[in-house]
């Protein structure tokens, strides 16, 4: 019973990041109606700069958290501004294309200047743990799990109150009203962009003390993030939470009961049936 | 998304600039004299052979999948496992490998056509379903799990393994003819037509009466027999499959690259695309020996692909023929 009841808070904990991997995604999807394929590899380029400004200036990956949510804002923003905007003549296909060539051109420069090695960082409190209980939960995923939830309530209060939110949910309802009353639609697609980067900046941060980075580790929590967006719906907030504690947990429970190497089939089972039973997902979306 | 060129290789200039093509691809092998550059050119044609298998579903139907390699995994284990583990002939294995790759193509197509899958979500769920074969072939005992398979060398004719790599660069070739040849007849067919009428305008091509799911499938079926065929010469050419190679992204992204490059729902596309980033790649790795170098080229080649030029490369050798025989007319 600990033993599944482990596995469960562990799930959470790291459903948690995931939620917020997803968030950035369902956002953009809400809003662009596009699905940005180089989500997982812009996470991956996130993580190697929390790595480093660990391993070169000391920095508290929690500390660093704002400066490099700040700098995947201003990423994702010239992104959409300078290429995927740009150089897709508003076709969906050539959207998904456009950021399959941007996820292949960063990992491999990763691979290029990075080499294929597998980094991980050594903090202070990396191995502390604390005991609930029967439970045992780390620290750092406690850490993560918080502030996750912390970042996605905030971001979602962002949306729902501000200028910019206001403007962003009219334009993912009705883009051509949104044109018509004065809304910079490009703008608005430039800036979601934009804050669905950050929040993989934020991830990354959040992920690097209890995980690791190589160019390739984009590829496991592009197929997770899909799942969590497709299962709680294309643009729907609160989908993107619910799926992403449902994930986390699944993809514990069943690493825990088929073993490290069969429990990873959960995650690519549960997205080929929430797309053959139920491709609209749990939520409604935003649109 | 592009249209193929209809007036194809109809001029006698194209058909003696293709004859041209052969005359070169057959001599190749006998004019160079490194087993590295025939390598090359076997894995060139190869790639364009795989790149037919994108281009059928991706390109002709415009059912764009992001998880192509699960078709030539697939085919590369049955061969592997069926020559292996039970002792049969190579030859036959490559026959039911192509068999049971149709029979894959067609199982995804139904399960993900018949619930009205279109567009992107159709090409996360190859992605899926390219990732639970990867799983499955990690762990299965079947597939000997990690390890990977390695077939025992027994060269000869009968066991489809040669010492000349020029062998193999044969059979490579006559593939990538065959795929060709495929393309060119969906090109001219009813099949092919129906098939395009899909990927222009699927509620049109339904109202016009073509039973779409059965199209579809049909067209996925075709698709994964040819990816699991080339899957099969795989394993026969290297001796060894293991699940990453089996089934990695990278496989799935290179067969769209090479086609999507050289120009998707073309005959020629593949083999062009095939042809340029191969050579790229050879110019890249005799300029660094880094990793990744070669791919950050492709991607960014993609993209401006994608911005400048959408039916791919092959439409700048078209616009000048067409311009060619203009001139001539």
């Amino acid at each position: 019973m600990d033993f599944l009841l482990n596995a469960v808070v562990n799930g959470l904990m790291s459903g948690a990041i995931y939620v917020l991997v997803a968030i950035g995604l369902t956002l953009i999807y809400g809003v662009l109606h596009i699905i940005n394929f180089a989500h997982g590899a812009l996470l991956m380029l996130g993580m190697y700069v929390v790595f480093f400004l660990v391993t070169r200036w000391g920095l508290d990956p929690y500390l660093s958290l704002p400066l490099v949510a700040g700098a995947g804002f201003a990423v994702g923003y010239l992104l959409y501004r300078g290429v995927i905007g740009r150089f897709s003549h508003g076709k969906d296909e050539n959207i998904l294309l456009i950021t399959l060539g941007l996820s292949i051109i960063f990992e491999n420069a990763a691979l290029f200047f990075f080499s294929a090695h597998t980094n991980i960082i050594d903090l202070d409190y990396t191995d502390d743990i604390f005991i609930l209980g029967e439970i045992f939960i780390p620290y750092t995923k406690a850490v993560s799990f918080a502030a996750a939830l912390v970042i996605c309530l905030v971001l979602s209060l962002y949306i729902s109150r501000s200028d910019l939110g206001k403007a962003i949910r009219a334009v993912a309802k009705e883009r051509h009203g949104a044109r018509l009353v004065g809304i910079n639609v490009e703008t608005v697609y430039a800036l979601s962009y934009g804050l669905g980067i950050a929040c993989l900046g934020a991830a990354a941060c959040l992920l690097m003390p209890s995980y690791y980075v190589s160019p390739t580790v984009g590829h496991s929590f592009v197929l997770i993030a899909f799942t969590i967006v497709v299962l709680g719906g294309m643009g729907s907030f609160v989908g993107a939470l619910v799926g992403g504690l449902i994930i986390g947990v699944a993809e514990s429970v069943s690493g825990a009961f088929l073993g490290e190497q069969l429990g990873q089939i959960a995650i690519p089972i549960i997205f080929i049936l929430v797309l053959l039973v139920k491709p609209t997902g749990l939520f409604r979306g935003a649109q | 998304m592009n249209q193929g060129n209809p007036s194809r290789d109809g001029t006698p200039g194209g058909r003696w600039l293709l004859g041209l093509l052969l005359v070169v691809a057959v001599a190749y092998p006998l004019l160079v004299s490194s087993n590295y550059a025939v390598d090359v050119g076997m894995f060139i044609l190869f790639t364009a052979f795989l790149g037919q298998s994108w281009n059928i579903a991706g390109g002709f139907a415009g059912q764009m999948s992001f998880g192509h390699t699960m078709f030539f995994g697939m085919g590369a284990y049955c061969s592997a496992i069926l020559v292996v583990t039970y002792g049969i002939n190579p030859w036959v294995a490559w026959a039911l490998a192509i068999g049971v790759g149709a029979c894959l193509g067609a199982a995804v197509g139904f399960l993900s056509f018949r619930f009205g899958l279109r567009g992107s979500y159709f090409a996360l769920i190859t992605l899926a379903f390219a990732e639970m074969f990867r799983v499955l072939a990690d762990s299965a005992a079947i597939t000997r799990g990690g390890l990977g398979i390695l077939v025992p060398v027994r060269q000869g004719f009968d066991q489809l393994q040669f010492v000349d790599g020029r062998t193999f660069y044969y059979i490579a070739l006559g593939l990538c003819l065959a795929g060709l040849g495929i393309a060119g007849w969906l090109k001219r067919s009813r099949f092919g037509a129906r098939l395009e009428a899909i990927r222009e305008n699927e509620d049109a091509a339904r109202a016009l009466g073509i039973h779409v799911l059965k199209e579809k499938i049909k067209c996925l079926a075709l698709s994964g027999a040819i990816g699991a065929a080339g899957g099969s010469f795989y394993v026969q050419k290297y001796l060894y499959i293991d699940p990453h190679l089996a089934f990695s992204v990278a496989r799935s992204v290179e067969m769209l690259l090479v086609t999507m490059i050289g120009g998707a729902g073309t005959v020629f596309g593949p083999l062009v695309g095939a042809t340029v980033l191969g050579l790229l790649g050879e110019l890249t790795r005799s300029l660094s020996d880094a990793q990744g170098l070669s791919l950050v080229i492709y991607g960014v080649v993609l993209i401006f692909i994608i911005a400048f030029l959408p039916n791919g490369l092959i439409s700048l050798l078209q616009r000048r023929s067409r311009k060619a025989g203009g001139r001539n007319a």
